[in-house]
This record gives structure tokens, sequence and C-alpha cells, in this order.
């Protein structure tokens, strides 16, 4: 499946995939809103680890075998048989936070509930790799490898 | 210590927009951005500003500013705030003022003084979309004259020629002057338009081998990187004399910017400076210059052409002349306006001719003299923009060089900086956190797609002169008419004015 995948040689350490992660994610969809305004502020699914010599976003693998998926308690963390994307259930979702802590890749943000990376799913490109200036980031398919 | 000189610009950040996400904290290697002490504030220190925009153009919600920095002197024409503040960084520094890119001094630019022709009722316009528009560019020697047997063939031996889909060519910007990103950028678009990039003084780094068939080597007076293979992995090879913004000065690459990469390329030991001598010591004369000519020719087995490169000066009509009688089969004339990534302030302002001018005294002279047809030449310094180009070679040029515009295609805002090694945008730099800010995937597009820009432009204008191939225009000064200039500058431009 198509996931995101940081450059590292190229990441510029900007961080703007997290200020459009999180409008992507907002109520409102406003860059000045959903970073300044908006209660509760919306939570950036992406993260660069990092400093100006050597950075990179992480954000969800979507792993084919997810650990969140095996430990969630209440089955809102589920991987979607078609499109492979793992998303959390809001509905479902009880806020334990037992994702969070099975994450090999720290990927699970905390908010009222788990918060993860969903591949801004409707959209042809997520908004990371879409406002990403370096193209630092990629949407692409393969297979795992690098 | 206090220093005598107000900044020069100030950053204005609207806080009703700022958002805090300390883009332009992590951007600015100019440190005009941090964050107060408990990391949630973006605050702004503009005194280091350059006006780069880095901060501007990557600022999310458009919540900064940069404006110049007024602060009135008392008027004097003469002593103007410029020299005054000249004079205290030099009685600071006691140094020689440097400075990158070309002269920002209001000098005459002739391109704006000379207006382009169209066909009118008695000929017939060409449009471009839908008939064949011919803008190959051949550079070479050409023979003196053609002989055929019976059936038609040629028997004329042809000297070594490039051929190059567009007259524009990306002049010598070194490695180590420019990142490698930004070179790899320019030899990719290079390769995609079939025209030619240039190495610069600096030699071929082991990345761009797989471009060396739109690579154009340089032989400068430093002679960096130069050895055998160097001059066969290139389209010709060009022996650099002058540049443009600081003729009869050498370079001087410091110590500190020799890193690994540029030390092999190079060919010289990590961290120590590069020096290119101002003159080249095995040239000083003609002859001279003919047994390097030769030289190369041996060394590349007679298979390159071979370029000479010199600023425009006074005299710059005979020196072409002698260029092309010493053997070179290429010329390349660099205006004064042309582009550095460092020179002594002093010489890059004051030093040298316009192009317009030096292009048009050297192809009249080669002209007069019957050898124009030996040579090629190539202008060089400072074309904005296409219409630059289609008068450029209206006056005599076969092609012609740009740097300064690719450039800015990559991110460069001539904030004038090259000098100081901490460009924001990747380019003329070599510490690997800003390097890394030019990816050459993307730039690559945007060098193609402002070559092509300009290419369907020249196309255009020479449609409209009813010209179908760029050869018919080739010093076809009749397209040319000049505008307010005097009688002596349309002598030398070799124009008739406007309306006769």
């Amino acid at each position: 499946m198509k996931i995101v995948y940081a450059k590292e040689e190229l990441c510029l350490n900007c961080r703007l995939c997290e200020v459009y992660c999180k409008t992507a994610h907002s109520k409102t969809k406003d860059v000045l809103k959903a970073n300044k305004y908006e209660n509760p502020a919306p939570v950036s699914r992406i993260t660069v680890y990092g400093d100006k010599m050597l950075s990179a976003a992480v954000n969800c693998r979507h792993c084919d075998n997810p650990k969140c998926v095996q430990a969630c308690i209440t089955g809102a963390m589920t991987k979607d048989r078609k499109t492979g994307v793992v998303s959390v259930n809001e509905d479902k979702c009880i806020g334990c936070m037992t994702c969070l802590a099975v994450c090999p890749f720290g990927c699970i943000k905390t908010g009222k509930f788990a918060v993860k990376c969903d591949l801004c799913q409707g959209e042809d490109e997520p908004a990371c790799v879409k406002n990403c200036p370096n193209r630092a980031l990629v949407y692409v398919d393969l297979g795992g490898a690098r | 210590m206090v220093n005598y000189i107000p900044r020069r610009f100030t950053v204005v950040r609207d806080r009703e927009l700022c958002i805090d996400c300390g883009c332009c904290v992590r951007q600015c290697s100019n440190e005009c951005h941090y964050f107060s002490d408990d990391g949630k504030t973006a605050l702004v220190k503009s005194d280091n500003c350059v006006a780069c925009h880095r901060c501007v153009d990557l600022c999310p919600t458009g919540a900064l500013r940069i404006e110049k920095y007024i602060c009135d002197y008392r008027d004097n024409a003469n002593w103007t705030p410029q020299y005054q503040q000249e004079i205290c960084r030099q009685a600071e520094t006691g140094g020689v003022l440097l400075s990158g890119m070309g002269t920002p001094k209001p000098y005459p630019i002739y391109w704006d003084k000379i207006l382009l022709n169209a066909s009118q009722v008695t000929n017939p316009s060409i449009d471009p979309l839908r008939e064949p528009m011919e803008i190959r560019t051949i550079l070479g020697r050409k023979p003196e004259k053609i002989t055929v047997e019976k059936k038609g063939k040629s028997t004329v031996e042809m000297p070594p020629q490039v051929i190059i889909e567009t007259p524009i060519m990306f002049s010598a910007m070194s490695f180590g002057s420019i990142s490698l990103n930004a070179q790899k950028s320019l030899a990719m678009a290079a390769k995609s338009l079939g025209t030619l990039f240039n190495t610069g003084e600096g030699g071929l780094h082991p990345d761009l081998a797989d471009y060396t068939d739109c690579a154009i080597v340089q032989v400068a007076s430093g002679r960096f990187g130069v050895h055998k293979d160097y001059l066969n992995n290139s389209r010709f090879v060009e022996i650099k004399i002058g540049q443009g913004a600081k003729p009869g000065i050498g370079g001087h690459l410091p110590g500190e910017k020799v890193n690994v990469e540029v030390s092999n390329a190079r060919m010289i030991p990590e961290g120590s400076d590069a020096i290119s001598p101002a003159p080249h010591h095995d040239i000083y004369s003609i002859e001279d210059l003919r047994q390097l000519i030769w030289s190369i020719k041996q060394a590349t087995d007679n298979k390159k052409p071979v370029s000479v490169k010199i600023a425009a000066v006074h005299n710059v009509a005979a020196i072409a002349s002698g260029c092309a009688r010493a053997g070179a089969d290429i010329i390349a004339i660099d205006g004064f306006r042309g582009g550095t990534g460092a020179a002594p302030t002093r010489i890059r302002d004051n030093v040298g001719i316009p192009i317009e001018l030096a292009l048009a005294a050297a192809d009249q002279r080669l002209r007069d003299e019957g050898i124009r047809s030996r040579i090629s030449l190539v202008a060089a310094g400072s074309f904005r923009c296409s219409a630059d180009i289609v008068k450029a070679i209206a006056l005599g040029a076969d092609a012609c060089y740009c740097a300064s515009a690719p450039l800015i295609a990559m991110g460069c805002h001539m904030c004038q900086t090259c000098n100081t090694g901490k460009c924001n945008w990747g380019i003329a730099t070599q510490r690997p956190e800003l390097t890394k800010r030019l990816n050459p995937d993307i730039m690559h597009e945007r060098v193609e797609n402002l070559i092509n820009a300009w290419n369907h432009e020249i196309k255009e204008i020479m449609g409209g002169m009813g010209i179908n191939s760029i050869d018919s225009l080739r010093g076809n000064r009749l397209m040319l008419r000049g505008l307010g200039l005097s009688e002596k500058e349309l002598e030398i431009l070799g124009i008739k004015h406007a309306g006769e």
C-alpha cells in the first residue's frame, strides 16, 4: 500500500508537515484558525524528530500486522482490509492509550482519544506530502522497503 | 563593540498571523528569528537580515514581511549613506569589501534601450505554434569554404561542432562557489533541455559523471581538477581568462569551504585555500594562449572545440580577434554586469564594460577582419529575459550564457551575500544543513520550465519578425533599433535609431 516515506537527507526541519497536518485534521481547515484559535487544538499526526543537521518526519507506518490493532482492548483500532489504512474509531476508543504504549514507531498521539495518521482519507495525497517544500516526504508504495 | 552601520532590513512579524510554528526560527541561517525561553513565542532580531526571503516564502500564514530599515542621514548627494556605511565597515575590519552576484549600480542597461522589429504587411510574420521554428544552435569553428565532390557530397573536413537545442547555456559556476545540489540541478536541466552547463574552475564531481555529455569543463588559472579525463569528459573545454564581475582578478575559495568533496573535485588538500591567480602564469601573451589551446586540443585528440572566456574590457574587440587567431573555436565574452560568488566590491562595481557594447564591437571587428566564421561568439553578463537573448543574438552572439536567471529559478533572491557561505536557499554554500534544502529533483524542473518558457518566447519573437531560424537572426542588426541613445552608442552597437 501507499504510505508516507520521509527522506531524511532532504528534510529541512521546517516542520511545515506538522502545521499542515493539524490544518487538514481541524474543524475549520484554515491554517490560521487551526493552528491558533481552534479549541480543542487539533493534534498533528506527524512529528519531525532531529535537528537542523539531521531530521525526519515520522508518522504511522500502517504496518502489515499492526501492534496497535492487536493491543486495542475495545476493537477501536482496525486495519482496513481493502485500503490497508490503520484507523481509530472514535466511537469505540476509550482513550486507554495501550496502542501508544505498543507502537514501535511512537506514531500514536494523545488527544481526547488516540490520534493517528489516517493518510488524509479522501484526498489524493496526504496534506504533509502535498505541502512539503523540499519533497522530503513522498507518498508511494514501496512494499515496505525504502 | 558599537558598529556605526544601521541594519539594512527590518523583519516585521504580524503577531495576529503568526502561529509560532517556528519554521522561520529553524530556517534562518543568519539567526534573525529565535524562540522565547519557554519555546512558545517566536521573536525577531533583524540585525543580520539580508532579505533572502527564506522565512517569508516558507511562512505558512504569511506573517512575515521584510522592510527596508529607514534611517535617514542628512541629505548629501556625494556622501551617500552607502559610501558612509562602506567606510565604516572598512574602518572596522581593515579589509577589502566583498560582494556576491552582479553589480547593483544603476549603469545604463542597453537591452532596455534597444527595440525589436516585427513584420507588417510587406512581409509575413510566422506563427511558431503552426510552423516549424528552428532555435537549434551549432557552436564551433566553421570551415573557410565548402568544397563538394561531383555527387554533391562535402569533401570538407568539419572541425568539431557542438549542437545545442537552444541558444541558452548555463554559465560557469564551480562546485565550491555553489553547492553540488545546485550544480547537479543545472546538469540535469541541461541534459533534458539539450544544452550545456559549465563546471566552472572547480573540477567535475564524480556524482556528475552521468552528465559529461552536457558539460563544459573549465581550465582556469588555478588549474583545479584538470586532468586528461576531465578534459575528455566534456562537450567542449573552456579556458577562463577573465570573469565579467571581476576582470583582472583571480579567485579565492577560503579553506573552510574546502571540505572533502571540494578537495577531491579540485585535487587540492582539504582545508587549504583554493587560490586562482589573477593571470594564468603560463599565458602572458596571445602566443602563450595559442600554446595552451594547442595543448588542450592535443590532450583531447582534436575532438573538442576549445573556448576562451574573457571579460568585457576596453580592448575587448582586439582581444577577441587575438583569441580567434590563437586558435580558439569559441569566444565567450562576459559583460561587467555578470554575477560572481565573491568579488571585491570596488572591482565588481567599477571595472569592465557592458556586454551589449563589447559584443557588438567584437562581432564587428571579427567581421571586418573576415574571421567571424572561424569562431562562435557566446555572450554572458546578465540576461534577464528572453528578449535580452534575442537582442544579443541579433547583435551577433551565437549563444548566451545565463547563470543568475537559473539561480533565481532555484530560489536565489539576489541578496548578494554569496560570499558569506550562509545561503539560506542552499545554493552558494557548502554547509550540509543548508545544501540539503536544494532538492535537485525539484530544481531541475524549475530551471527547465524557465528555459522552455524562454524558448517559446524566443520563437514567438522570431515569428513576429518573420524569421523561422535563429541563424537568420544572428547578427541581423537591422532587426534592432536604439531608443534614446547617442550617435556614438548607436555607431558602436551598429544599429539605427528608432524611426530611421
